[in-house]
């Protein structure tokens, strides 16, 4: 690709990208970063981006798509504004983690795996956060949201529907 | 029963450099450098007796003496802070509150070990932590702690961060280097051993961010001091997580050795609602589970390894009298199943059917001889995979049909848990 071509990353995203290539030993290493960089500007795991990294840096498309099989931590299709993830491992369920989820989906009229009627909110359960002892726990995208109970869920979600 | 901690030291502020330096940081690494060639450090954590905190106990000293005298490739050293052991959440607090610390232990291992490049590879979920090491590390830059002719020692070194993508398998340290060379996360064989052939084929060694945290305080109080605490094997302190059903849920660094009952009762405030206790797992999820009247062991590798269970990453997960065990289980069990990286066919095709059996026993599908299939399936996982995933996925679940089976067979006979569960969300 011609880099004077139109491109779908922000001048940001590619000064980091051009940043990291001269960070490591051996190119390949910054699969797992660039995958970062496109989540951060798209919320999920863009295809024509993640092209556009693969021919700006020479680093095969393939092992950008291997990494996007691999790390669960990014969505590979657009999400809900918020991505909730409630941590249902195993310190979260002996803290009423179920119970959490319940009422997550009461709230938003939605199951596990769904986003909300205006694109706000999608809520899915994750393997354990690293947050054992402020359980039960959820990430609001990037934000961790801990000792949660019904009182505290309600304030967290009227506070990001207000933002809108 | 009060202890002054060492690494979590109660210091507002600890993660901005002047308030660190003000409390002594980075007196440990000018000790170092001036007073001590990398090899009399080696010797200073070998004399310590320092073991790895990431659930291995492995010697850190010895370690990195693995590292071929002969070598000439360049040396890498990769702190390990991809912390996802279900029931363990010490490193988050350290880096949290005290970034310099693990910034300050980094360079004086780095120094040790002759490694002018450094990785921190820290979970992906950990934003607010990676968002604060890479404050730390820019100012630990712009005070010369950090890149060429360090403090005027001529030492040069290099941190970069690097984040996962939540895959818990990238705690394993062949896994960590795969996926910092760009790859999906997937173990290696041993041997070669990582201080041999690791990152890039070089000679790496990987330290867990407690690890590398216990460095300043050894260095500037010296080995003598750091066994003065703990027990002759297990020295030092170490962080200990409580989660579940405790009053007080929380990390307390204490000396090696304290009692699980003086842990659960007089630091992490005893049972919530004064229920009793049923069962703990003392070292992470992959660990064996023990009953609750088991809790006069003491917290170090050697003790807990007697009482048939393991000190691993010395995350506590605490269950009262109304867990159904048979729910934990099925939960424990859907992790790894969805953790293990499918390399190999134990692990992979294992975990799974122990999740789907356990999914059955906890939805009342289940039949009892499934409880010794189960058990099968634990025996032919076990040791026969490359790394140690598949050998976690099977302690906690195979000790808890050996100590209620009782529970297990109700479920299966009545379809429902044989204890009443408590509420817990409110």
């Amino acid at each position: 690709m011609n880099k004077a071509d139109k491109s779908i990353l922000t001048k940001s995203t590619i000064e980091r990208l051009e940043k990291l290539l001269v960070v490591f030993p051996e190119k390949k290493s910054i699969v797992l970063p660039a995958l970062h960089l496109v989540y951060e500007q798209f919320g999920y795991l863009n295809k024509a981006a993640i092209a556009e990294i693969a021919a700006r840096t020479g680093v095969p498309d393939i092992y950008f798509e291997e990494g996007a099989n691999f790390y669960t931590m990014f969505p590979i299709a657009p999400v809900g504004k918020y991505l909730i993830q409630v941590c249902h491992n195993i310190s979260c369920t002996l803290m009423g983690a179920d119970e959490l989820v319940r009422y997550l989906k009461e709230k938003l009229k939605i199951e596990v795996g769904e986003t909300t009627a205006d694109g706000l909110f999608t809520l899915v359960t994750v393997e354990c956060l690293g947050s054992c002892g402020t359980a039960p726990v959820m990430q609001i995208n990037d934000t961790y949201y801990e000792n949660l109970t019904r009182e505290k869920v309600d304030r967290i979600l009227e506070k990001l529907r207000r933002q809108e | 029963m009060s202890f002054e901690p060492i690494l979590l030291k109660p210091i507002p502020d600890d993660d901005q450099i002047d308030v660190y330096e003000k409390h002594g940081g980075y007196s440990a690494l000018a000790k170092a450098l001036k007073e001590y060639s990398p090899e009399q450090i080696t010797q200073i954590v070998i004399d310590s007796g320092l073991r790895g905190r990431g659930g291995a106990g492995f010697p850190t000293g010895r370690k990195w003496t693995f590292i071929p005298k002969d070598n000439t490739k360049p040396v890498y050293l990769c702190v390990n802070a991809d912390e996802s052991e279900p029931g363990t959440f010490k490193d988050r607090q350290l880096m949290r509150e005290h970034p310099h610390l693990l910034i300050e232990g980094t360079i004086i291992a780095a120094y040790a070990i002759n490694c002018h490049q450094a990785f921190i590879y820290i979970r992906g979920e950990f934003a607010a932590e990676a968002r604060l090491l890479e404050k730390a590390i820019a100012e630990a830059s712009t005070k010369g702690y950090l890149g060429k002719n360090i403090l005027g020692s001529g030492f040069d070194l290099n941190i970069t961060l690097y984040r996962g993508g939540g895959a818990y398998i990238c705690g394993e340290e062949t896994a960590l280097m795969t996926s910092l060379e760009g790859g999906p996360g997937y173990p290696r064989v041993k041997p070669p051993f990582p201080a041999v052939a690791g990152l890039y084929g070089c000679p790496t060694i990987i330290n867990n961010v407690e690890t590398l945290c216990n460095l300043p305080p050894i260095v500037a109080n010296g080995a003598d001091w750091f066994k003065s605490y703990g027990t002759p094997k297990s020295p030092g302190t170490k962080i200990f997580c409580v989660s579940g059903h405790v009053n007080k849920p929380g990390n307390y660094e204490l000396p090696m050795g304290v009692s699980m009952r003086e842990l659960l009762f007089d630091y992490a405030g005893g049972i919530k609602n004064d229920k009793s206790l049923k069962a703990v797992i003392p070292g992470g999820s992959s660990v064996p589970m023990l009953t609750g009247d088991k809790i006069d062991v003491n917290m170090d590798f050697e003790s807990l390894a007697e009482a048939g269970s393991m000190l691993g990453s010395a995350g506590v997960i605490v269950m009262d009298e109304t867990t159904c065990i048979v729910k934990a289980a099925y939960v424990i069990s859907r992790f790894y199943q969805h953790e293990s990286c499918g390399q190999c066919t134990p692990c992979r095709q294992g975990t799974l059917w122990m999740y789907r059996i356990l999914h059955r026993i906890e939805h009342g599908k289940g039949r009892t001889e499934e409880l010794d299939l189960l058990l099968d399936i634990c025996d032919n996982i076990e040791g026969n995979t490359i790394c140690p995933l598949g050998d976690a996925a099977v302690p906690s679940v195979r000790t808890s049909i050996r100590l209620f089976r009782d529970e297990y067979e109700y479920h299966i006979k009545h379809k429902k848990c044989m204890v009443e569960l408590g509420p817990r969300f409110e």
